[in-house]
């Protein structure tokens, strides 16, 4: 049935040739982004609010970067640009070597579709599908995906599958969430502040399961936080404030999310 | 935000503050009623078209009923009559000594054929007679153009009948009074409240091409007709509280001996009794129609505006928090809806009115009136305006007070997270049948049953009155079919005049051209069954006819048989009577006979009413041997002008009347005003069925704006979130369609029903066209809407979308 409504309403099967890449082929540590001097400049009636001022920065296959910063440092619109809900006003994005600063929306669309997993604060389950469900919606219209049962295993929640998001606990949503990101088998996953709307306790289990999937799948994650102790987790700290790069900060030393508490 | 509004609340002198938050709130109002003016714009459209179909139809309504009486009261019309063969002069004055009796005129009228130099086929005519001097005591007529005659040799022509003919003071027109031509001079045109609806005796249509009425003074009219110092008909008034049937009785026995014919009341004077007839089924359908309309606009207003004010939840919520008053908040949301209210009050008022001129008007073809007393009936605008604004505030209060109750800080969130379960059709093991998607809109429509039930209604009700507006053509056109090519299948109607032997018959077949020839007799009778009654003509037709035929339900030609009456089903209901049984026949014309009669079956007839019977067995009730009263001809159309002339010449033909041709020109006008007044409403209901359903999709697309927009991140393309979304208002309308087609039928029955009179019975019939355009006209509205949501889904804000709660 799928195939049918594709067909018929997806007006975006123009085949991205460019991103028609074989993910399995990427070694550890390629650079899978590349920024070049990306600005952000919204125009709010008479004045122009610059939240990216310039960011040059690189990320590689397989990391965990945290992006830290306050509210207002520009992380967000940088993790929109970086997963294609948003466009630059100037400067180039790459994702392995393709340019996505000159994708159309087909192509942003595609490129969302079977690259990236989106994770967000408030978690963004559709109500009306169990948490199969939910993963399955993705899985349909992904190329080679996990079976949503393997996913939600993933993330430790197999026995809450047929369970609807309003009778799941917010932990719990965030993690069919997570599972729904990952079942594609994306090469990057995007979160932004997955931890925001949950308590302390519940945080740690959310981002011990974001750590196990970078572990053993090796999936490229960015978390965008303003949580210090988030950061103790990556392997970069990218810090940001106002529209620029603070700071690029190693962890030689990265501690299990476990460990973490807040 | 908070701190700063308590600040000033407590530096800021109360009144000021009062008068600035109006102003801020006032600002808002209006800002969010730009916000929303495609939704707003299809509110008020819907308010425009139920007030101005009310407003319409009653005021049309309103307006023939009170031109009626402004008439009848003016022109004095008469309260009885009666007509009888001839009587002296001084039997006025004994009539006017009778008890009861307020003022009586007397006058002679007589039957004529009429010859116009521009007209070629017959016509036929009634000749008036009038005071020498001045207007009649009763039935005063109305100079239109030119004046009253004063000499023998002038008339004055019905206003119908000079409309058809082009006629104006000075023409020319030659009456033929039994068998003598007499040239008159037209010096005016008048009305008579007497013909305002202008019929020939026998027909049912007014037909004015070949009807005419003359005035001319009593002394040419005496002359011409044999009746000088006598009368032949009487019209009367009566005095307050008189028993009108004694006043009758009386008169019956002062006019017996001068060949006195059962005095009548005014509800039985043609005229007014087809009037009154067509005013009650316009009633009927003044008053359903747009009942229904506004009860439907009002149903979709509260809904559609109690979703939309539930989407302002935050919103309040934000008031709120502010410090403003449930009662505040409360009265702004009012005040907007009463904006809408307001545009659409104004515009349907004002369409209103002038469409229900525009009908008047077109009615005034059909019903002479001297003037059209129209106005706008407060009465009528404060009932459509109120039901339509109790309505949309009794969706916002409701709305409204569900948002206020909640504390505000429970309020700014959104509304906790629905609840889903599987839905009936996924229990039952086809789940696998249906993707992702499907199921989101499957289970979105199973949560709120009651809401999807709503919407689907909603859609339905417009389905139902576009039906209804279309159904009137088909069941004319199919009236017209049923009477004119099954029943009445004559070319030509030859009366004669008077009763003549059937030789006469033979002398017509005899005539080149005619193909066949049918005799009738008609005879008027008064039938009675138990404690009801029933005064009509009987018609004596052939025992196996083919042109003039009674037809059965199935429309097939019902045998007539040797002895029995055949009555028409309006009159079988009427007296209640069934095949089989027996009633009592009094015959109001000869020696007057009252028998017993079986009713030997029922006939389907849509328009007029008749009672048959073989025409010997007719002949032999009224104890006449072989008379008949005249024929039906069907003619070969080669020779048909020299048959009519032939026919128009004969001393003995009172009037030859041409079946299709009369009613053809009858059903052109009628067929415009139909269908201007279906165009109308088909108009308006889709008007409706496009403000309910872009409305749908637009409070569907706030209501899921956010899970739209999440699936698009997720990497679903427009087209697929489309899917979602407009794919629920397509199942709510298919399945709004087959429930719309029931809900019409039962309307149409119900409109069918409620508007049969003596004069039409429409019948039920729904073609298929009705159904197809009617699901047409509700598919290009949602397609239409669905257009535009469409539209908008490409401009979702995907990025805001990750920042929110939901």
């Amino acid at each position: 049935m799928r195939n049918i409504f594709q067909d018929v309403l997806g007006g975006d099967t123009a085949p991205v040739d460019a991103l028609d890449i074989d993910l399995r082929s990427v070694e550890m540590g390629d650079v899978v982004f590349e920024t070049q001097g990306v600005t952000k400049v919204y125009e709010m009636g008479e004045t122009q609010v610059h939240a990216l001022r310039g960011i040059d920065l690189e990320l590689h296959a397989g990391e965990m970067v945290v992006m830290l910063g306050p509210s207002g440092s520009g992380k967000s619109t940088l993790l929109n640009i970086i997963g294609g809900l948003d466009t630059a006003t100037e400067g180039t994005v790459h994702y392995r070597g393709w340019d996505l600063t000159r994708a159309d929306e087909a192509q942003l669309t595609l490129y969302r579709r079977f690259h990236v997993g989106f994770i967000f604060q408030f978690y963004n389950l559709i109500p009306s599908l169990t948490a199969e469900e939910n993963v399955a919606i993705v899985t349909e219209i992904a190329r080679d995906p996990m079976e949503p049962r393997a996913a939600l295993d993933l993330v430790g929640l197999a026995d809450r599958a047929d369970h609807f998001p309003a009778e799941l606990s917010g932990g719990q949503q965030q993690r069919v969430a997570i599972a729904r990101a990952v079942a594609k088998r994306p090469s990057v996953l995007l979160c932004d502040e997955p931890t925001g709307a949950l308590d302390s306790d519940t945080g740690v289990i959310v981002l011990d399961v974001l750590q196990t999937i970078n572990d053993e799948l090796g999936t490229t994650t960015a978390i965008i936080t303003h949580n210090q102790v988030v950061s103790k987790m990556a392997q970069r700290v990218i810090h940001l404030s106002d529209g620029r790069v603070s700071e690029i900060e190693e962890i030689a030393e990265q501690v299990s999310a476990r460990e973490l508490a807040w | 935000m908070e701190d700063r509004g308590q600040t000033a609340k407590f530096h800021i002198p109360n009144s000021t503050f009062h008068t600035r938050t109006v102003f801020a709130i006032g600002k808002k109002l209006l800002r969010d009623l730009w916000g929303m003016r495609g939704q707003a714009l299809a509110i008020a459209v819907v308010i425009v078209s139920g007030v101005a179909m009310f407003i319409a139809a009653l005021g049309t309504m309103d307006a023939l009923t009170r031109s009626q009486r402004s008439f009848y009261e003016n022109a004095r019309f008469g309260e009885a009559f009666a007509s009888l063969k001839r009587a002296p002069t001084d039997v006025e004055r004994r009539l006017q000594a009778l008890e009861g009796v307020a003022t009586v005129q007397t006058r002679v009228i007589a039957d004529a054929r009429l010859d116009l130099a521009a007209f070629d086929e017959p016509i036929t005519g009634q000749l008036l007679s009038l005071p020498e001097r001045g207007q009649p005591a009763l039935n005063r007529l109305v100079v239109r153009e030119g004046r009253l005659p004063r000499r023998g040799t002038e008339t004055v022509a019905s206003e119908a009948f000079a409309e058809a003919h082009d006629l104006h003071p000075g023409d020319k027109v030659t009456a033929i009074i039994n068998g003598r031509h007499r040239s008159l001079t037209i010096v005016g045109v008048v009305l008579s409240p007497e013909y305002v609806y202008q019929i020939q005796p026998g027909g049912f249509f007014p037909t004015p091409e070949r009807f005419g009425v003359l005035w001319v003074p009593r002394a040419t009219l005496g002359a011409a007709y044999g009746m000088e110092g006598a009368f032949n008909s009487a019209s009367f008034t009566f005095t307050a509280g008189a028993n009108p049937q004694n006043v009758l009785d009386r008169v019956d026995e002062v006019l017996a001996p001068y060949g006195g014919r059962d005095a009548y009341l005014r509800e039985d004077q043609v005229s007014h009794r087809y009037l009154t007839e067509e005013l009650k089924q316009l009633e009927q359908l003044a008053t359903t129609m747009p009942v229904t309309f506004l009860a439907v606009a009002a149903f979709l207003l509260n809904v559609v505006i109690g979703r939309l004010i539930r989407t302002q939840r935050e919103v309040i919520a934000t008031l709120k928090a502010f410090g403003y008053s449930d009662w505040a908040v409360g009265r702004h949301y009012v005040g907007m809806v009463l904006v809408i209210v307001a545009i659409g009050a104004v515009g349907g008022t004002a369409l209103g009115t002038w469409l229900g001129r525009l009908l008047s008007q077109m009615y005034l073809q059909f019903y002479k009136f001297p003037e059209l007393h129209y106005s706008l009936g407060i009465e009528t605008v404060v009932v459509s305006v109120g039901v339509t604004a109790l309505a949309v505030l009794g969706g916002t209060l409701y709305a409204v007070w569900q948002a206020v109750s909640l504390r505000p800080a429970q309020a700014m969130q959104p509304e906790p997270p629905a609840t889903y379960r599987e839905t009936i059709v996924e229990r039952l093991g086809l789940k696998a049948l249906f993707d992702q998607p499907t199921r989101m809109i499957l289970r979105h429509l199973e949560r709120r049953p009651l809401k999807a039930l709503l919407s689907m209604l909603g859609i339905a009700a417009s389905i139902a009155i576009l039906m209804t507006s279309t159904f009137f053509a088909d069941a004319v056109d199919y009236m017209i079919d049923v009477q004119f090519n099954r029943a009445q299948r004559q070319d030509l109607t030859v009366t004669f005049t008077g009763p003549t032997s059937d030789e006469a018959l033979y002398e017509l077949k005899s005539l080149r051209g005619v193909t066949t020839a049918e005799p009738f007799r008609s005879v008027p009778a008064r039938f009675r069954h138990e404690h009801r009654q029933y005064r009509t003509g009987i018609e004596g037709l052939s025992p196996h006819p083919v042109l003039r035929r009674p037809l059965t339900d199935d429309l097939e030609p019902v045998p007539l048989s040797a002895e029995g009456v055949v009555l028409s089903d309006y009159i079988a209901d009427v007296l209640a009577v069934e095949r089989g049984d027996t009633l009592t026949v009094e015959v109001l014309e000869g020696t007057r006979p009252t028998r017993k009669i079986r009713v030997a079956g029922r006939t389907k007839q849509f328009i007029g009413v008749g009672t048959y019977m073989q025409i010997d067995a007719l002949n032999r009730l009224v104890r006449e041997g072989g008379a008949l009263s005249g024929a039906y001809l069907a003619l070969d159309p080669r020779y048909e002008e020299e048959t009519i002339s032939a026919l128009t010449r004969r001393p003995g033909v009172a009037s030859v009347q041409l079946q299709q041709r009369a009613v053809q020109s009858l059903l052109d006008t009628m067929g415009e005003t139909v269908l201007t007044f279906t165009f109308v409403m088909a108009l308006f209901a889709g008007a409706i069925a496009f403000g309910v359903i872009y409305n749908a999709a637009r409070i569907a697309l706030s209501e899921r704006a956010r899970e739209l927009a999440s699936l698009r991140i997720l990497g679903f393309s427009q087209g697929e979130i489309g899917y979602v979304l407009l794919g629920e208002l397509a199942l709510l309308t298919l399945l709004a369609i087959p429930v719309g087609f029931a809900m019409g039928y039962g309307l149409c029955y119900g409109t069918a029903v409620g508007a049969q009179t003596e004069l039409f019975r429409i019948p039920l019939v729904l073609e298929r066209r009705t159904y197809a355009l009617s699901a047409l006209v509700v598919l290009i509205a949602g397609l239409a809407s669905g257009v535009v949501v469409w539209r908008r889904l490409g401009n979702l804000n995907l990025v805001d979308v990750l920042k929110t709660r939901e």
